[in-house]
């Protein structure tokens, strides 16, 4: 964490009267204070959440026990890009993930570094494939394998993109000639099929785990995350195994309207 | 700022606000969000909790939601976005539908009659969302607030409304459509009608991702996405806007909101601003 003065800090250069410049510094003290006392309540929070996670990994703590893992049709996990060359650790996490029995899983990181480290990451799994070839061999529904798909921010707004303009040029292909024609209009549906045209076939992830610094997608796919449940795992070098039981256990608990 | 009555101010009232004038001069040592979007979930459940008739939950809800919109108005914040109905929305009962749609047309109305205070404040109300959906009094109260406060400036309140984020997806890629076949001018025929032969479509340049988020409904993006009631969600709110944006869930129902959880997310948009600048920066 990194914390920049605001306005009330760049007013420095400006003050001359000696009372302004005294309020403004013990404004600044208040404020870095203020920072300080929050960051020791974290520094807490992580400390209980690692001592828990523990006692969960352990068996402790029985609620955890079972999983209900078949709620779980989707999951998905952003990593922070960073954090992402740790690659070490996100094969321990796939570990996981493989060992509760998820059947299928999507890995995400902004810069594409999962993506580029894709075999070796795909060869330290024991039974795992890839989501392409998964599709092209048609066996999704085959409970038998783990399915990966990587992806980063080149599948999420500028693959919508490229799906607009495959809208765009059938609109071209199949307006009247010589009668008046019809506006652009496009449903949600046709989006849909667009995307899956030009290659992405990946569902609506049910849970996203987020492994990074900030509770914040980073730029998961925006077309495939409308009711996507999402919960920050806090940085991944202090990943462990009884936070993820915690947080899969959570999401199967949670019940949605859909807006109703 | 005292958004409604003409009441004298009690003394508590002073006193609070002076007490936040000094938190935010704290506060404001720091970048401030720019833009802070909220989605106002707990309503019925506030009601059920305390044995609200029906409807008192969203009354409660509007009550909250003037404070909430007076603390970003007074910390500096420039643009609030509130998740006023969802396209999903429509599918609740019949009676209840109405009932939102019978509270918003009063809260427009009301806004309509305190036109001159909103003036005074300079704020900007803008309607975002498939407006088509509403019914003719309601989009014809919500047209005439909005041209009414269209050149205020210092905050903008954006309400969605008959919104889905995947609705404006296909919105935008439909005005980028549109906007490609003006530029490309080819209504040629004298008669009014557009003619597009096979061979002219070459020319066509392709829609670009900077086309697409200019089509949005909603822009800048937030910094900042509140929640309320615990819920990790988005319900298809702001899924092309949130990019770089911290989620903060407080398990507050939306009428318990409060001024701590304002400044709560503004705290941990301090903390975490150097890196959402450095991957704004990369995505650019």
């Amino acid at each position: 964490m990194d914390l920049k003065p605001g306005a009330g800090g760049q007013r420095v250069n400006r003050l001359v009267d000696p009372f302004a410049q005294i309020s403004y510094h013990f404004l600044q003290f208040l404020w870095r204070t203020l920072h300080l006392l929050v960051s020791l309540w974290y520094l807490q929070v992580s400390m209980v959440q690692m001592i828990e996670g523990f006692l969960i990994s352990s068996g402790l703590v029985k609620r955890y026990g079972a999983l209900d893992i078949d709620k779980v049709r989707y999951l998905a996990i952003v990593v922070d890009s960073e954090e992402a060359y740790q690659i070490s650790k996100v094969i321990q996490l796939l570990k996981w993930v493989e060992d509760m029995g998820v059947k299928h899983l999507c890995l995400y990181d902004s810069k594409g570094v999962l993506k580029t480290n894709k075999k070796t990451i795909m060869e330290s799994l024991n039974n795992a494939m890839p989501f392409e070839e998964a599709v092209e061999k048609d066996v999704l529904l085959d409970q038998k394998q783990m399915t990966v798909e990587f992806a980063s921010s080149s599948d999420g707004k500028e693959a919508i993109t490229r799906a607009a303009n495959v809208l765009f040029m059938k609109y071209l292909k199949y307006a009247k000639t010589g009668v008046g024609k019809e506006e652009p209009c496009f449903t949600e549906d046709q989006m849909d099929e667009a995307l899956k045209a030009i290659g992405y076939k990946g569902p609506e992830p049910d849970l996203l785990l987020i492994y990074g610094p900030v509770r914040c997608h980073l730029g998961f796919s925006p077309w495939r995350l409308r009711y996507t449940e999402m919960v920050h795992m806090g940085p991944l070098r202090y990943m462990n195994l009884g936070s993820l039981k915690k947080a899969i256990h959570r999401f199967t608990t949670v019940q949605q309207n859909y807006g109703t | 700022m005292e958004l409604y009555n003409g009441e004298r101010p009690s003394v508590f009232r002073l006193l609070g606000k002076y007490m936040r004038k000094g938190l935010y001069s704290i506060l404001t040592q720091g970048p401030i969000p720019t833009h802070i979007a909220f989605i106002l979930d707990g309503n019925r459940r506030f009601a059920k909790k305390h044995k609200l008739p029906e409807g008192g939950g969203h009354k409660a809800g509007f009550l909250a939601l003037l404070n909430v919109l007076t603390y970003c108005y007074e910390l500096g914040v420039k643009y609030a976005t509130i998740y006023a109905f969802s396209i999903d929305n429509f599918r609740r009962k019949p009676h209840e539908v109405q009932y939102v749609m019978d509270l918003m047309l009063e809260k427009i109305e009301g806004m309509i009659m305190e036109e001159s205070i909103i003036n005074a404040y300079d704020i900007c109300v803008r309607f975002v969302g498939n407006l088509k959906l509403l019914s003719e009094p309601v989009k014809t109260a919500a047209d005439k607030i909005m041209r009414a406060t269209a050149n205020n400036s210092k905050f903008v309140l954006l309400l969605a409304v008959c919104y889905t984020s995947t609705d404006e997806i296909v919105h935008a890629v439909e005005e980028s459509s549109k906007d490609k076949l003006k530029s490309n001018e080819i209504c040629n025929d004298g008669n009014g009608d557009c003619v597009i032969k096979i061979e002219e479509m070459e020319p066509y340049s392709e829609i670009k991702l900077v086309e697409l988020e200019r089509n949005t409904y909603i822009n800048p993006y937030p910094d900042v996405l509140i929640r309320t009631s615990g819920e990790t969600r988005l319900s298809n709110y702001l899924l092309w806007q949130t990019t770089n944006c911290i989620l903060y869930s407080p398990h507050a129902l939306w009428p318990e909101i409060g001024l701590r959880h304002v400044v709560w997310s503004v705290i941990n948009f301090q903390r975490h601003y150097s890196y959402l600048e450095k991957h704004k920066e990369y995505l650019k």
